[in-house]
Parts: C-alpha cells; structure tokens; sequence
C-alpha cells in the first residue's frame, strides 16, 4: 500500500506546533497502525530526522496508553477499538490519513502525538478509591455481591483510562471516564460506604483540572474501546446530586 | 556464599515462624525511613501502597505516562489461590505441590509453600479493594480450572484479571499519594542504583520528558520492575517492558538467577512479517475446547478445512494422551516447535499451528463458544482478519514470562543489602517453569503480604543511619556514569536504529537460546551476540536530542539486553540438563521428552557481574527437598 499522511509534529510543550505531510510506500495491509508508524520512524531515522514521539505500550488493546486522533476520529475509523488494535487493512490504498493528538485544556501536548493525561490520576487520588489499607480485608465470601451487580461493575471497572472520551468530547469533559470508576465503586457494597465523600471530592477535582461539562452528546460512548456507557454519567450526576442533598 | 535465609521447623511454620520474630519499626520511627520503589505493577504498586499505609516515606517511579499502565494490565487469565471454595479437595499443601511440580523441583520448597499460604489473603484483599471477580448467581466467587491441575483454584474477572487487579493496587497507591505518604513520579526511569558502604541507599532517574537526570536516597530500594522477555523483540510483553532496572543493580553487585528460564507460551498469535513488533496472546483457556494439529503431509496446500480428518495431526493428543490439548506450558510450545521445525507448520512463513474449534462448535454449538470466549474471537478476527468460528485459528509459541531475575533470600532481599527484588523481577517461586494463573498471585504476594514484613525486619536498624544524602560521593559518582552512558550512546551517530540490534539480538536468543538449547549453537550465540554488541557501538544512530527521546530510552534498554542475553547464554550452557522451559538437547529421553539431572543440577545458578568481557561468575545455591520427593514430570 501507498500511504499519504498528515501529522501534528510539536517540539516540546511550550513550541508551536503544525501538521507535517509524510509518505509511506510499502505499507503492508496487515501492519498495526502503530507498526505503520514505526516503519515510518524507521524511514526519518535513515534521513537524521527526529523520530515521531506517540504514546504507546502494550499493543493489545488494555494498558491504555496509546491514543490518536486519526482522520477527527479519537483510535480512527473503527468502533470500540484502539489505536494499537487498529490495522492498515482499514484503510484504502493511496489514502491521506491526518494524525492529531487527543487534545483537551486538561491533555497538554507533551511532544508530537504525546500528551499528558496526569489529570486522569488526579481525578482517582481525589477519591476514586475504597479506602481499605492492606491486612484488614475479611474473608472474601463474607459479603455476598449478586452476580448481575458484579457484572455491571466490570462493566464499569473495564476502563483503560485512555481519554478518548474527552478527546472525542465538544467540550472535553471527562464526565464518562469519572462517571465509570464512581459507578465501579459504588455498586459494590465494599465501596458504597464512602459514596458521599467519593463523588463530591472527584467531580470536584474533575472541574478542577479543567475539564468541561457534560451535555449529553454520547459520543464519548461512542468512541469509548471498552463500551463504557453514558448510564454511568447518570448515576455520576444521582450520586452527586444526592450526596449535595443529604449533606444539608 | 549464599544465604538464602529460610527458616527451619516444619513447611508450614516457618512463614509464621518467620513473622513472629522478624524486627518490627516503631511507626513514629516510619516516617523517618524512605524507601523507593521503582515500578508499578502489582507488585510495586501494592508494596507501594502497604509501606505508605504503614507510615513509611514513598517514592514510586514508573516509566508509563501513569502507574495504571504497568503491564500486569494486561494479564488475562486469572489468579490461583487456595481457598477450596468448590470443595475439591484443594488445599495449602496440595498448591504447593502443583506448584513445585509444575516447576520441575527448581523452586525452594519455603518460598512456594509460602505462596500458597498466603494466596487466600489475596483474594480477600482484592475484593476489599472492590476487584469485581466473576460470581455465582448466589453472590459467591465462582472459580475455573486452569492450566493442568485438577482442583478450580482460579478466581478470574473475566478475561481481564489482570487489569482489575492492577486498578484495585493502583487505587490503594492513589489513596496513598493523595494522604502524601507516596510520592509520584511517573514518566521516570531508573539507569542506576547507588550503594554506600554496600547498602542500596538510592537511584539516579531519567526524567523522560525532560530529560533531567536525578538524584534519589533511602534507606531500602524494591525493584518490581517486571520480566525481560522482551529482550527476545518478538514477545507478548509490552513495547517498554524491559531488563534495565535490574541488570544496572546487577552490575552493581546483586546477583541475577537463572536467567536463561524464559516460559515460551504456545497460544500466541504467529508473526506475519519482519515490520512485527508484538505477539498477541490467546489465552490459555481456549486450549479447554480448542484442538491443535498440523497437516500430516508437509506440503499441504488445502485450506484447513479442507485436509480429511484422517490427514491431520493432532500431535498434542497423540504424544500425551493424558493430558492432551491441556498440556502444559512448556511441552504444548516444545511440541509445537518440534512440528514447525520438522516442516510441517502453516500459514505464509510456515510458522504457525492450527488451533481448531470446529470440533467443539459441533458439539456445544456456536452460541455456547461464543458465550466463552466471544472476546478472543473478536480480538483474534481484529488483528488477522479471520473468522475463528469458520476456519482455525493460527498460533504460535512466543516468550513470555522471565522466571529468572534477581537472586532473592527468603526475605526478598538480592544480595545486596536494602535492595529488594518483587515480582517477576526476581527468580524465587516459579521454578523452571510457572504454572499459569501463578504471576499475578506471586506478584501481589511479593508486595501485599511478605515485603511488608520482611523489609521491616531490615528498616528497623536503619533508623540509627538517619536520612540519607544525595550529595554523598556515591551519588555524584552514579550520576556522572549515567551522563557518559547517554553521551556515549548520542555520541556513536552511526547508522542503524536501535531496532536494528534489538530484532538481531531476538533473532539470535530465539534461535539459539529460545525453546530448545544446544551447547554448540549456545557457543555460537555467545560470540554472535558479542559481535552485534560491538557493531552496536559503532554504528548505533540515535537522532534528536537529550530530552523526550523514545530512540534514547530504547537504546539504553537494548545496551543492557546485549550483556543481558549474553549471561542467559551462559546460564543455559553450563545447565547440562533440561528442566521446565530449558530444553537442552543433548539431554532428552528416547521419546524426545526433557531430562532432568537432580544429581548434579539440583541447584539455583546465580551469577556474579564481571565485566562486559569476561566470562559471569557462577555460584551454586543448592536445593533442599525435606518435604517432597522430586519425581519426573510425566504427562503422557
């Protein structure tokens, strides 16, 4: 395959930034799209040129690292995937695919394609948490939690934290990926003790590092690799509302 | 001489033994005592969390954007423990059997007995934590059999237990750092440890945004910095995995074991061509309905389903008619390599087998595989773009977990002294072959419930040293090496890439040092490896400059994996015999199978640094078993 690309390429945090064309001959349809980068990486270190800096890791879809805005699509074209899941064969021969970091106020552009998601962890320190310290735990089969809880709290809990649903967001809100984990915890009865606390101190955090609200759009759930969906932002907003509620 | 510190009396007093006498710090002392902790998988993350709790000063360093994203992510299967929850007989002792069983009796008998011992209070933990492990419809934990043994000791939380693990870890290191008893540094890698007067008392950083070299003092250093099989290029490890954090303590003195015992996991995904850099893997739990065969005539140009029954090869059915599809580990990739090495593999490069499930799809109907593995298939379709309901998977052996690493003593402790080695870092439990479902228990065992008291039995004569001094000489000294190492690397301005090295360096381990083992081509990989070491620093290329520079951290890493595969050579040619993932070939049964020497090899191989050029030192630590008698391994 013949491929053309455009993509973000930005020294350092503080430097202007700006799309740079590339082009890639000998693209195999079967090559990751990470590998396509790699190849390309490859060809700029044969000329001295600085390689393309992106996020990446695992490469099987779980550790959430890697994440691109590709053709104004936050992981590309397919659904539920990530970026690392995704291969050439989806793309057509002799296409110009454009290449942009997730961008956001609370995502600053380290390098090129690499951001800083730091404020994902910031959110979780806030409360995102059951506060058990290690040796107090009782035996596991103490509490009974019903099977369909469980699941739904898996469901929740399978969040790789790789802020496509704020890169996909009108107004970068990090609603689904708050929403998921306050869901996670709080469905369990291990976590619901601390519900109250939990949700005020991490949607204030969230508003804290300048992530926007939520108006409903979906399209976080849309683009989301795991599935995660907007309920968990409804039961985000009854926690919060009820926690404002109860405390007066 | 090595002392491996384990406590006498009976197999299941000595851990209490051990913890009823063990120094404890008085916790208005912790908090005069630092301990770093580089990486943060289950391992450090939980070692992490547990000293903060405690009241110990933190420091956490990761070379991912976040702690999350250590790769005990990415972890599928599940989690042993011992709970008999099914009421099937399981139990501490008959764990501790599987395990040094599946080890091939290269484990110490105390350190796997302690793993099982302490396996319940893991799950306890992690459903504190609010894991959500799969359950029954009564609300209980629901379990699954795994990997050969005959009890369900394998609590799961679908095919992602090793992510929920990691997050409940991760949320109790979050709760630390927001109580200010853990410091964060992410985006941190560690090029080198400092030693004073012997003792671990700190590491020097890369900053890897920024580039920044720093200073960092405590008074203990755990490194649960994960396994190195990434050093054979082609693995199911993530792209940053690496060996670095470990071989730079190693050439500070802690000795490295076994280092040679690499588990080659045969449900992988094959490589389709020279541009791949990762093999995905199938979980091994598709080997429950999955047949693996390859065609009987090596030319066969049908697709699968199209080659009669009759023309097939079921070789995992045909050599160990006990076990099967459900083989172990170890023989299931051997017996996979024996075929494709005959002639007899498929796909474009000839280097797969057929993992068919038409069989199964028959017999329980699709609906019925779909509900068990619906996710893999879905994976498997993502990456090949195959339907594996209409036609086999292809699959292939690929590395995977590094049962060497640093020597440890039974209180984790390398041998240098305040050093810790956690997790698969270290080389303690697994033996020569680990038994899967046993690497997220041994990892959260490591830093939940046995460096927490291990390491105090050490800090409590550290109070007296008072804190520690990063202006110290040894610091300074640490620092400059580090500076010349990167000048060294920017400053060669050849023309290969790191890859270049890293894919030959595989090539070579794979080939020579991989599945099976021969002396000659071990002598050969040893003077090759050399070889590609000097090319190395010749005509290595690195462009852009000392801050953010992935081409930077890779060669760095790549540097330590061309002395590191160097010593698993050496590991693998003075060990004459075959045990668990060392195959030897000179030293197999008739039939093929591998054969072990408790006479003269019942013994931990640890080495000694000695210098790029010359030859590791090796010492024995021998292998004691008061408890069970040491069998061969039959699975036929």
């Amino acid at each position: 395959m013949h491929i053309r690309l455009k993509i973000w390429r930005q020294e350092s945090p503080d430097a202007a930034g700006s799309m740079k064309s590339y082009t890639l001959d000998q693209v195999d349809p079967d090559m990751s799209f990470l590998e396509m980068l790699d190849m390309l990486n490859e060809q700029l270190l044969q000329h001295g040129e600085r390689v393309i800096e992106f996020d990446h890791d695992c490469r099987e879809g779980i550790c959430g690292q890697c994440g691109i805005m590709i053709n104004g699509r936050a992981h590309g074209p397919l659904k539920h995937t990530t970026t690392c899941q995704l291969h050439m064969r989806t793309f057509r021969e002799g296409e110009e695919i454009w290449l942009e970091p997730f961008r956001a106020t609370a995502f600053p552009v380290k390098c090129d394609l690499k951001i800083d998601r730091s404020a994902f962890d910031r959110i979780i320190q806030a409360g995102g948490y059951i506060s058990v310290s290690t040796g107090a735990a009782p035996e596991a089969n103490s509490i009974p939690v019903g099977h369909p809880v469980a699941e739904a709290a898996f469901d929740a809990a399978a969040c790789i934290g790789c802020g496509a649903c704020v890169a996909v967001c009108k107004n970068s809100s990090a609603a689904l990926f708050t929403g998921a984990k306050i869901s996670h915890l709080v469905l369990l009865p291990q976590g619901e003790i601390e519900s109250q606390a939990r949700v005020q101190r991490m949607v204030n955090q969230m508003d804290a590092e300048g992530f926007g609200h939520c108006s409903n759009t979906e399209a976080c759930e849309a683009e989301c690799p795991q599935q995660i969906s907007v309920l968990h932002i409804a039961r985000m907003n009854w926690e919060f509302n009820k926690a404002q509620v109860l405390k007066k | 001489m090595l002392e491996s510190k384990i406590p006498g009396g009976p197999l299941e007093d000595k851990w209490s033994h051990y913890k009823a006498h063990a120094k404890l710090v008085n916790p208005a002392n912790r908090k005069k005592l630092d301990v770093i902790v580089v990486g943060t998988g289950l391992a450090g993350s939980a070692i992490a969390a547990s000293l903060g709790e405690m009241g110990y000063r933190v420091k956490s360093f990761c070379f991912q954007d976040t702690p999350r994203r250590a790769h005990s992510v990415a972890a599928q299967g599940g989690v042993n423990a011992c709970k008999n929850y099914k009421n099937d007989g399981d139990g501490v002792f008959r764990m501790f059997y599987d395990t040094i069983k599946g080890g091939d009796f290269r484990a110490r008998e105390a350190n796997v007995y302690r793993l099982a011992e302490c396996s319940a209070s893991l799950i306890d933990q992690a459903v504190a934590q609010g894991v959500p492990f799969g359950r029954e419809y009564g609300g209980y934990l629901n379990n699954r059999s795994f990997g050969g043994v005959q009890v369900s000791r394998t609590f799961y939380a679908r095919g992602q237990t090793g992510q929920q693990l990691l997050l409940g870890a991760y949320q109790a290191l979050m709760r630390q750092v927001n109580a200010g008893s853990v410091q964060l540094y992410a985006r941190h890698e560690m090029l080198d440890l400092v030693t004073i007067d012997g003792k671990a008392r700190g590491i020097i950083v890369r900053n890897m945004d920024t580039g920044a070299i720093e200073r960092h003092g405590a008074h203990a250093v755990v490194l649960a910095t994960g396994g190195f099989g990434k050093i054979y290029y082609l693995s199911t490890l993530a792209m940053g995995c690496n060996g670095s954090a470990i071989w730079r303590a190693h050439k500070r003195g802690a000795y490295m074991a076994s280092p040679s015992w690499t588990q080659i996991h045969p449900t992988s995904l094959p490589q389709s061509g020279e541009y791949q850099s990762k093999l995905t893997l199938m979980s091994e739990s598709l080997r429950n309905d999955g047949r693996i065969w390859v065609p009987k005539n090596k030319d066969e140009s049908r697709v699968p389903n199209q080659v009669p029954e009759e023309e097939r090869d079921y070789y995992l059915e045909r050599r160990y008619p006990a076990f099967g599809n459900l083989s172990p580990r170890d023989i299931a990739s051997r017996a996979a390599k024996e075929r494709i090495d005959a002639g007899y593999g498929i796909g474009p490069l000839k280097n797969a087998v057929y993992l068919d499930f038409s069989k199964a799809i028959k017999d329980q109907g699709e609906e019925k595989i779909k509900e068990k593995y619906g996710n893999l298939f879905r994976m498997y379709e993502k990456i090949t773009g195959v339907n594996a309901y209409q036609e086999p998977m292809r699959i292939s052996p690929a590395a995977h977990f590094s049962m060497g690493g640093l020597w440890v003593d039974y209180e984790l402790m390398t041998t240098i002294p305040g050093l810790y080695a956690l997790g698969e870092a270290n080389f303690a439990d697994h033996g020569a072959n680990r038994l899967g479902a046993n690497s997220l228990l041994q990892a959260c065992v490591d830093g939940y419930f046995i460096a927490p008291y291990t390491m105090a039995n050490y800090l409590a004569d550290e109070i007296k040293s008072g804190p520690i001094d990063i202006r110290h000489a040894a610091f300074a000294a640490a620092e400059e090496q580090v500076e010349k190492q990167l000048q060294l690397l920017m400053g060669i301005q050849g023309n290969l890439s790191t890859d270049y090295f890293h894919k030959t360096l595989g090539k070579i381990l794979y080939d020579k040092c991989g599945l099976s083992r021969s002396g000659k081509g071990l002598e050969e990989a040893i003077r090759e490896i050399a070889d590609l070491r000097e090319m190395f620093y010749q005509r290595l290329y690195i462009p852009g400059g000392y801050a953010m520079n992935t081409e930077l951290e890779k060669a760095g890493r790549v540097a330590d994996y061309l002395e590191l595969g160097t010593l698993m050579c050496y590991d693998a040619l003075t060990r004459e015999e075959s045990c668990g993932a060392h195959f030897r070939v000179e030293h197999q049964t008739p039939d093929g199978e591998a054969l072990r020497n408790d006479r003269d090899f019942s013994f931990i191989s640890a080495w000694q640094w000695e210098g790029a050029d010359t030859p590791p030192k090796l010492h024995k630590e021998p292998l004691h078993f008061e408890f069970v008698t040491p069998a061969v391994r039959s699975y036929k």
